[in-house]
């Protein structure tokens, strides 16, 4: 593993030693160390089945929906592993939220879906939640397109709408690690401009981590890019230094699009 | 091929012969002060035509690939750099001008020896090879490149020393030999236009800029 070298400012938010991870016979990630800052966006690019996506996964241990599934090592946030026994995984989950690739609004208004999280949680005050709902919306910078029609179904908004949305209900629930699979992939590209404007604007007090098959996207949005293939991290960097100067031919290849 | 690739070989390509000019200017300028040949002179002029239309060129080949390619790493330090070696070679072109038109302006000679004819050819040597080393991606070749700019620099300093002196001696050259000052700093000015594109192909071939050593706290090699 090749790790950055700069002076980095920013606590390590998130840190995996050694992980594995197999859907039944398959192994899908091996042999994983790296550490994630926080307030950093992490760019995570590699061809398709590489074990992007599940690496994602493992952070609020959604995989564990899924049967048959064995992940070994050591996977940290803050210090504190995360597949001991005693974690509140639902907390987790809260903590750690997620985005998909495809906008999946709940069949409720605009407003219920940004206050299902904080519901969940026990909030009941119906001014608390409209604070909560309107704060998510700001900071997914969706208030003012919607503040007048929040009754109304989020299925009657814009694609890159809803998934703005799935954010301020991720955001809702003050999560600490955004993790963002593909969040752009079914986006038109003045959609997609807002999504990257938001991750710079909500990386001041989030950690994010983008999964992104578009090479102009990660560079243009992240911090850090790594660069995994077959399951593997094969180097980890600084993105400007990914996309200018990476140490490893592999990478290289890649970015430049000569792989394989 | 990849249609990419092929469009950055059509870019290398462009830049050799744009750099083959460029060599071709050179050698008529050095044989144009030698004989002195007011025909070769004109030659020289005449193909600076030719450069200023291979700048064109190839600056919008770059600026295509940068739009339209979204190039990274070795691909993206190579088109960076080349839109760095186009005005390096054009103004090559220029000083040549400069000299072919004082050809009729510096005979008969004033100084003995072959110290003039030699700063031209050191220098025509040093961007010969300087665009082998971007041809050839040979760093070695661009770190040598950057290491003969002293020799050119101190053939400079003795030559305006020498015309110094002889117009000090002699009024009657001083015309002469204020274009003659004019000419080597021409060829002076030239061999930093090699040093220039060497320092070009090392951030190339190996990702960090060689230019202003002291800045990096390295020792100037």
């Amino acid at each position: 593993m090749l790790t950055p070298t700069l002076p980095e400012t920013k606590p390590i938010k998130l840190s995996v030693r050694d992980m594995a991870f197999s859907y039944g016979p398959k192994k899908i990630l091996d042999g994983l160390s790296m550490d994630i800052h926080a307030e950093r966006v992490t760019a995570i690019i590699g061809p398709s089945g590489c074990g992007k996506s599940t690496f994602l996964k493992c952070f609020n241990r959604i995989h564990e929906v899924a049967a048959d599934v064995d992940v070994s090592g050591d996977i940290q946030i803050d210090g504190v592993d995360i597949y001991r026994g005693g974690i509140d995984v639902v907390d987790l989950r809260r903590r750690v939220g997620m985005v998909f690739q495809k906008p999946n609004p709940f069949p409720k208004s605009i407003y219920e879906n940004v206050a299902f999280g904080p519901r969940l949680f026990g909030v009941k005050d119906r001014e608390t939640l409209d604070g909560i709902v309107e704060d998510a919306l700001r900071k997914a910078a969706l208030w003012d397109e919607v503040k007048d029609r929040l009754k109304e179904s989020a299925s009657g908004m814009s694609g890159g709408q809803q998934q703005r949305l799935c954010i301020a209900r991720a955001l809702a629930v003050n999560p600490e690690v955004l993790l963002m699979d593909e969040p752009c992939s079914a986006l038109d590209p003045i959609a997609t401009s807002k999504i990257e404007d938001l991750i710079s604007e909500l990386k001041e007090s989030l950690t994010i981590v983008i999964v992104t098959h578009n090479m102009q996207q990660a560079a243009r949005v992240s911090d850090y890019t790594a660069f995994f293939w077959l399951g593997r991290l094969v180097e980890m960097d600084l993105t400007e230094r990914i996309f200018t100067t990476p140490k490893v031919q592999m990478t290289e290849d890649y970015i430049t699009g000569r792989f394989g | 091929m990849r249609q990419f690739d092929t469009e950055l070989k059509e870019l290398r390509e462009g830049i050799m012969a744009m750099a083959g000019v460029a060599e071709e200017m050179l050698e008529l300028t050095i044989q144009a002060l030698a004989e002195p040949s007011q025909a070769k002179a004109d030659q020289v002029n005449h193909l600076d035509r030719r450069m200023d239309e291979w700048e064109l060129k190839l600056d919008q080949q770059c600026i295509d690939l940068l739009a339209l390619r979204n190039p990274a790493a070795s691909d993206l330090r190579r088109i960076a750099s080349s839109l760095k070696i186009i005005p390096e070679l054009e103004r090559i072109g220029d000083h040549c001008c400069n000299i072919a038109r004082r050809v009729g302006m510096v005979h008969p000679p004033i100084l003995a020896g072959n110290d003039l004819e030699r700063l031209g050819t050191e220098t025509r040597s040093m961007v010969r090879r300087a665009v082998d080393a971007f041809v050839g991606n040979d760093a070695a070749l661009a770190h040598a490149v950057i290491l003969s700019d002293d020799s050119v620099d101190a053939l400079y300093g003795k030559l305006y020393r020498d015309l110094l002196r002889s117009m000090l001696a002699d009024p009657l050259c001083i015309e002469r030999a204020s274009h003659l000052i004019l000419v080597i700093k021409n060829w002076e000015r030239i061999a930093d236009q090699a040093t220039n594109i060497a320092e070009e192909v090392l951030f190339i071939l190996e990702g960090r800029s060689a230019k202003h050593p002291y800045l990096r706290g390295d020792s100037v090699e």
